[in-house]
């Protein structure tokens, strides 16, 4: 009985399955889906190698410090990074009296209250404060950029498939719309207030380059150059550290476990084979 | 229960004798994994998996009990709560690493031990038992890693929990207020946040309870083994201690260099970078997929698309998925053959691998957009994987010749030292 009812359901779902398959394969023949800007033009990240690659992947403070003033003079004009205290620069190898001046000096003042009035305020931010961007909120952010929201930075070289290497292309990409996709989808022209760009999911975005000179910020020591390529680079591994800051950690960790486990390991294989020794099986 | 050649508990210290006289906790841990539990002497590695599986929820459960000490069920802060635990938490990012990659070896380790069941029959009388229990276990594990994924409050959390709780949507009159009820509300908010935080804590604890149900079924026939012979006499077995304690002691050593590779090298190559976003119900993900042990399961659900007279397509995937994993619990009255192990099997095991590939295929189909050829693919791979349980399988019981068995446990081992 079990079987004869198995057999019934089983020939129903995979018969309808086949069936279904059938008429799909048959719509997909005589109408191929037409091939979109986006299948056509999208491109993957470029090929970028960064000190924090590999399981022995490190940061380079320098970089990151480079990176922070890449983020501080350009980027924070509209993105927060709302998950980073200040304190948490120390990690780039800023003394805590430096990382009280960035904090002090920073742009944005957080949102407080008066103490002697109660009333709605601002205040001078702190090393424990998380870093803000410049919006009190969405709804701000969004009337000051044509109705675009841009996003905070924390986490963005994790929330993006390959990273950092996406940041870098996505930054260094912006072009002129190819005139070979303009002949090939005539309809996909970018739109006045968006902007071209290949690396970007569906090939506009909103924001205009924000990197598109060479020395657009002042390296403190003018060594490396700060071309477009290299600002671009630092900031990308300034924001993997922003969103993976235990990184070093981690791999320190990792490669002492590593080796504590094959010594555990090797060990409960030789016990596992001398026990085992006199039984044949 | 067990051999009458078992070992049996004697203890020696006195304060042991006290105990055991009192409360014989000691005497049932030796006969369940000491030395009294006498075990097939021709075990391979893939009876590892159990233990291991054992070790994989107890890591779950240690790692979940620390963050839910960091962690706060509101949807305002979930996310911030998460990112606190990486950032501020002392090894936060250890334990929070450590939970999500844990799930997924759990996963692994689960299919591996699921995979030897289906292979070496080992559902098969008189293990019915260990396997429905098993099943029991495997649902509530599915279960538990949903609600688990939510918790983070990212896109794919949210947009996961929409997709899925919808799914009981597709019932018929009674699915929308069903939903709902389950949901506290019309779309996931804080209040299907707080009772997933709440049965995710909860669930797990059930499942140690169930896996003590399939421990002690187990013990009643004694386990399996890969020539699926039933143990004849003492010379088939070796005591489970220290035997198998020394073999599984190896396996869990290789366990978790595997899981630290993962955890400490590839931390987030499981995951989906979306869930790094934090949920917004107004922004759609451009592909909302599940976890990847869910990927098979996800294709069959996606595998319908026409509507069967009056069915709608969304209600036949529902009821399809749900099948797929119900019909592993009639497994043991559609495979009829007396023959348990697969190596003695030549047409079953044709058939086996075919469905391991189809199963892979409908993996991976699960984890591409839905769109062709990926859905015809998944469609004529989900027709497969309920032939075979559904249609295959029994006639291949019926009409197999199977390969003669050997005489026993101990003339297989000393035939194979033989060669």
């Amino acid at each position: 009985m079990v079987r004869l009812i198995a057999l019934v359901i089983g020939l129903f779902f995979s018969g309808w399955l086949i069936v279904s398959a059938a008429l799909g394969g048959a719509a997909y023949i005589a109408e191929p889906p037409a091939k979109t800007v986006e299948a056509a033009f999208h491109e993957h990240p470029k090929h970028v190698s960064f000190s924090f690659d590999g399981p022995f992947g490190k940061y380079d403070r320098a970089q990151l410090q480079r990176g922070f003033q890449v983020y501080k003079e350009v980027c924070s004009a509209c993105h927060g990074l709302g998950q980073v205290a200040f304190r948490d620069l120390q990690d780039l190898g800023y003394s805590e009296a430096a990382v009280k001046k960035i904090a002090a000096d920073w742009v944005n003042e957080v949102p407080s209250v008066d103490p002697a009035t109660g009333e709605a305020a601002t205040r001078k931010a702190l090393p424990t404060d998380k870093i803000q961007g410049p919006y009190p909120n969405e709804i701000a952010a969004r009337a000051a950029n044509n109705n675009a929201l841009p996003p905070d930075l924390s986490l963005i070289a994790k929330s993006r498939h390959n990273g950092p290497a996406y940041i870098y292309s996505l930054l260094t990409g912006y072009q002129a719309q190819p005139a070979a996709l303009l002949k090939q989808f005539p309809d996909a022209k970018t739109p006045e207030s968006l902007h071209y760009n290949p690396y970007f999911a569906n090939l506009n975005l909103a924001m205009p380059a924000p990197l598109t000179s060479d020395g657009q910020v002042t390296y403190a020591d003018g060594n490396p150059k700060p071309t477009l390529d290299q600002m671009s680079k630092d900031v990308s591994a300034f924001l993997y550290w922003a969103a993976e800051p235990k990184l070093e950690n981690r791999h320190r960790t990792g490669l002492g476990v590593l080796i504590f486990l094959l010594l555990a390991t090797g060990l409960a294989f030789m016990s596992y084979k001398s026990i085992w020794a006199d039984k044949k099986h | 229960m067990s051999f009458p050649w078992a070992e049996q508990y004697k203890p020696q210290n006195p304060l042991m004798q006290w105990l055991d006289s009192r409360l014989p906790l000691p005497r049932f841990v030796f006969n369940a994994v000491g030395a009294g539990y006498p075990v097939p002497r021709n075990l391979n590695y893939f009876w590892n998996f159990g233990v291991l599986s054992g070790a994989a929820l107890a890591i779950q459960i240690i790692t979940g009990i620390i963050l839910a000490m960091h962690y706060a069920a509101n949807g305002g802060v979930a996310f911030d709560s998460v990112e606190h635990i990486m950032r501020d938490v002392n090894s936060g990012w250890l334990i929070r690493y450590g939970h999500a990659n844990g799930a997924s070896m759990f996963f692994i380790v689960v299919y591996l031990h699921i995979f030897r069941g289906l292979f070496y029959g080992s559902y098969k009388a008189p293990r019915e038992m260990v396997w429905l229990l098993g099943l029991v276990i495997f649902l509530l594990m599915m279960a538990t890693a949903f609600m688990g994924y939510v918790l983070p409050w990212g896109q794919m959390s949210f947009w996961g929990a929409k997709v899925i709780t919808g799914l009981f949507g597709a019932i018929p009159l009674v699915g929308e207020p069903i939903q709902t009820w389950l949901l506290g509300g019309f779309a996931p908010d804080n209040a299907a946040l707080n009772r997933f935080f709440s049965l995710h804590y909860l669930l797990p604890f059930v499942i140690a309870g169930v896996i003590i149900l399939h421990i002690w079924a187990l013990h009643i026939p004694g386990s399996s083994n890969p020539t699926g012979v039933e143990v004849k006499t003492e010379q088939d077995t070796v005591p489970f201690h220290p035997y198998y304690t020394a073999k599984d002691g190896f396996g869990l050593g290789v366990f978790l260099i595997v899981f630290a590779i993962l955890l400490f090298f590839a931390p987030n190559f499981l995951g989906h970078p979306d869930n790094y976003i934090p949920a917004n119900p107004m922004s759609t993900p451009a592909h909302i997929v599940p976890e990847w042990y869910f990927w098979p399961f996800y294709a069959i659900l996606r595998a319908f698309t026409v509507d069967f007279l009056f069915i709608p397509a969304k209600l036949l995937g529902v009821m399809a998925m749900f099948a797929s994993i119900l019909l592993l619990f009639l497994l043991p009255w559609l495979d009829t053959s007396p023959v348990r192990s697969g190596h003695y099997r030549p047409l079953f095991r044709q058939f086996f691998w075919v469905l391991i590939v189809d199963v892979l295929i409908l993996g991976y189909c699960g984890g591409a957009p839905a769109a062709e050829p990926y859905v015809m693919i998944s469609q004529l791979a989900a027709a497969y994987y309920f032939a075979h349980f559904l249609i295959i399988l029994p006639i291949v019981s019926k009409i197999e010749k199977p390969a003669p068995l050997p005489a026993s446990i101990t003339d297989a081992v000393l035939s194979k030292q033989a060669n």
